[in-house]
């Protein structure tokens, strides 16, 4: 199986003083198909090894090859090529632009990375009718539920065919109905090839997973199959 | 590698310009208000200074007078003959001639009228008096109130006849010709042929309070002399030219004795009038203006920083950092643009709408009405700079943790 991610000694020291260290020697291989949960509780380091997975921070030591590529050593402008075109964000908030309908939402996947508008629209229709949205279209995402807000989030990070979907607390914004909606597309996403890492503090959202792995302070684990 | 395509980015910042219309609207109101006082204090200063310079053209514009000094010696031969009028006459741009000798400033001469209608009237009057071509009349811009103006065969049989200025009339008691009255000038009598009226060039208000003889029979009895003065009138725009080449048609042998008084240049009148008002409104517009870019400038940094998770998400969809200047540079220069629109045109309108209602012709610059958009465009574009340069700089860890 090829790997998508591998990451080796990856430690992140943040400049303060006294220094605060958030990560230490973090391990992880992740291939392609994978459906990995990383939990623990707040201030573990979960969300520095989510900013340092989507490229979104430079860790201070170790190495992280994406798809063979090493991105500790890319410039800033190779790295936000990279970020746009191989990663999908999923995001506890949705960070979805209130003011575009749910279409022109989802056209935003990929308008960085030079995709033709036309195009886009497409391949928007279709990430929308692959999470069950194809009816709401002109919808403006204040008229939609949580769930479909997530829904579609996920597919805006989908219109790019990214090679990684990077969730950060998918669920932490919904209940228990559009938690559960969400976590079976995730099955279905992953069952039609995508790979998925997921950062919660949910365990019923990580039993979910296929793999889990624990951070507590810094320090990654791998927790054994249930 | 990143790419934005130019339509994508348009599209992008349109929908940003779009998204808060109420915002947009007072951000655009700013740039209205400046751009809107510069096209109207332009356009209303170019209008007046249009309106001044119009008055000039229409009335002493076409004027010139030469002066002729008196001879010391009355018996010499003088500067200018009365035949070396029709020179002028031949200058091309010139529409009309005349030329009179005046009794010097101060000699006025002694003035009755004969017939005697009310004992307490002062009837011995003095008055200045003109020896005139048959001309004056078209030159001045006079008319007549009753009566006839003398003609060339008065001149050349010497007729005593004589034409009254409307005061110089009134003075004396006469108001009618056709019981043919007489005056007595220096005791010499005269038959008044006619009155004047209004006589409507500003330098021969003289002609008013005259008494105007042919100018061979004033020669004849009263020894008035060569002639003192000529009045022309050109063709709009020719007084420069006539100034110029008519001493020299006048007195070829000495054309420098002569005094010339032509109205000023009009094209400099104008510019300098208008200059003097627009200088001032113009500073005025340009204040606005800035009050206008300023209030763009700090709209769209509360934009920014409201829309820090906006900017966060696009980061990390793969958007550069000048993707995001680029987008909020251009939705600043959007916001500039739609105001120098509105502002130009209701400065027009504003323009048209004083010209009617002060019955002006209204003077819009075209140039300006097209460049105004633009100066809105780059005043928005300037006032985007540093809110860009803020949104560019964040972090996409730190955007994407605001407010959503």
């Amino acid at each position: 199986m090829t790997e998508v991610i591998e990451l080796a000694g990856i430690g992140r020291v943040f400049p303060a003083d006294p220094p605060v260290t958030a990560l230490v020697g973090v391990d992880l291989r992740v291939c392609r198909g994978d459906y990995l949960a990383i939990v623990g509780p707040s201030g573990s380091g979960k969300s520095t090894l989510l900013n340092v997975l989507g490229l979104l921070d430079v860790p201070s030591s170790g190495r992280y090859l994406l798809e063979g590529v090493d991105t500790t050593t890319l410039g800033d402008r190779r790295r936000t090529g990279l970020r746009g075109s191989r990663i999908g964000f999923i995001f506890q908030s949705f960070h979805l632009l209130m003011y575009r309908t749910v279409l022109e939402n989802v056209m935003l996947g990929g308008l960085y990375t030079g995709v033709p508008a036309p195009e886009r629209r497409d391949r928007a229709r279709a990430a929308l009718d692959r999470v069950g949205l194809g009816h709401r279209h002109e919808f403006l995402p204040s008229r939609l539920s949580g769930g479909e807000r997530q829904r579609t989030a996920i597919a805006r990070a989908l219109v790019g065919d990214p090679a990684l979907l990077l969730c950060d607390e998918p669920t932490g914004n919904l209940d228990s109905a559009n938690t559960a909606a969400v976590l079976d597309l995730f099955d279905d996403l992953r069952a039609d090839g995508a790979t998925l890492l997921v950062i919660t503090h949910d365990d019923a959202v990580a039993a979910r997973a296929g793999r889990r792995v624990r951070i507590t302070d810094g320090r990654l684990t791998e927790v054994a199959p249930a | 590698m990143s790419r934005l395509p130019l339509k994508d980015l348009v599209r992008e910042a349109i929908g940003g310009v779009g998204a808060r219309p109420a915002r947009t609207a007072l951000t655009i109101a700013g740039i209205v208000m400046g751009i809107g006082t510069l096209v109207t204090t332009l356009g209303v200063s170019a209008t007046a200074g249009n309106q001044i310079a119009g008055r000039f053209d229409a009335a002493t514009a076409t004027e010139v007078t030469v002066r002729v000094d008196r001879a010391a010696d009355r018996d010499a031969p003088p500067l200018v003959a009365w035949t070396a009028l029709d020179n002028v006459v031949r200058l091309n741009g010139v529409t009309a001639v005349a030329g009179y000798s005046r009794t010097p400033e101060g000699e006025d001469l002694p003035v009755r009228a004969t017939a005697v209608k009310d004992p307490t009237r002062i009837l011995n009057r003095r008055l200045p008096v003109l020896g005139s071509t048959a001309t004056l009349l078209d030159p001045a811009r006079a008319d007549l109130a009753v009566g006839r103006f003398f003609d060339g065969g008065h001149i050349s049989r010497h007729d005593r006849v004589a034409v009254l200025g409307a005061e110089a009339a009134d003075q004396l008691g006469v108001t009618r010709i056709d019981n043919q009255p007489a005056v007595l000038i220096s005791g010499e009598p005269f038959t008044v042929i006619g009155i004047l009226g209004t006589v409507r060039r500003a330098d021969q208000q003289v002609l008013g309070s005259a008494v105007i003889l042919p100018y061979t029979a004033a020669d004849d009895r009263l020894r008035l002399g060569p002639l003192t003065t000529v009045t022309i009138r050109t063709s709009l725009g020719a007084t420069r030219l006539i100034a110029r080449q008519a001493p020299l048609a006048l007195a070829s042998g000495d054309p420098d004795e002569l005094q010339v008084e032509a109205p000023p240049d009009p094209a400099s009148l104008r510019t300098g009038v208008a200059q003097d008002v627009s200088g001032l409104l113009l500073v005025l517009g340009l204040v606005s203006l800035a009050v206008g870019a300023l209030g763009i400038a700090n709209v769209t940094l509360v934009t920014v920083m409201e829309r820090t998770a906006e900017i966060g998400l696009r980061r990390a969809l793969g958007a550069r950092r000048r993707h995001i200047a680029a987008q909020f540079l251009l939705e600043s220069t959007v916001v500039g643009l739609l105001g120098g629109i509105v502002g130009a045109s209701t400065g027009v309108l504003a323009v048209v709408g004083i010209s009617v209602t002060r019955h002006w012709t209204p003077v819009v610059d075209g140039t300006l009405a097209v460049a105004s958009p633009l100066v809105g465009a780059v005043v928005g574009l300037m006032a985007g700079l540093y809110p860009a340069m803020r949104a560019a700089r964040m972090q996409p860890v730190d955007a994407l943790r605001g407010p959503s």
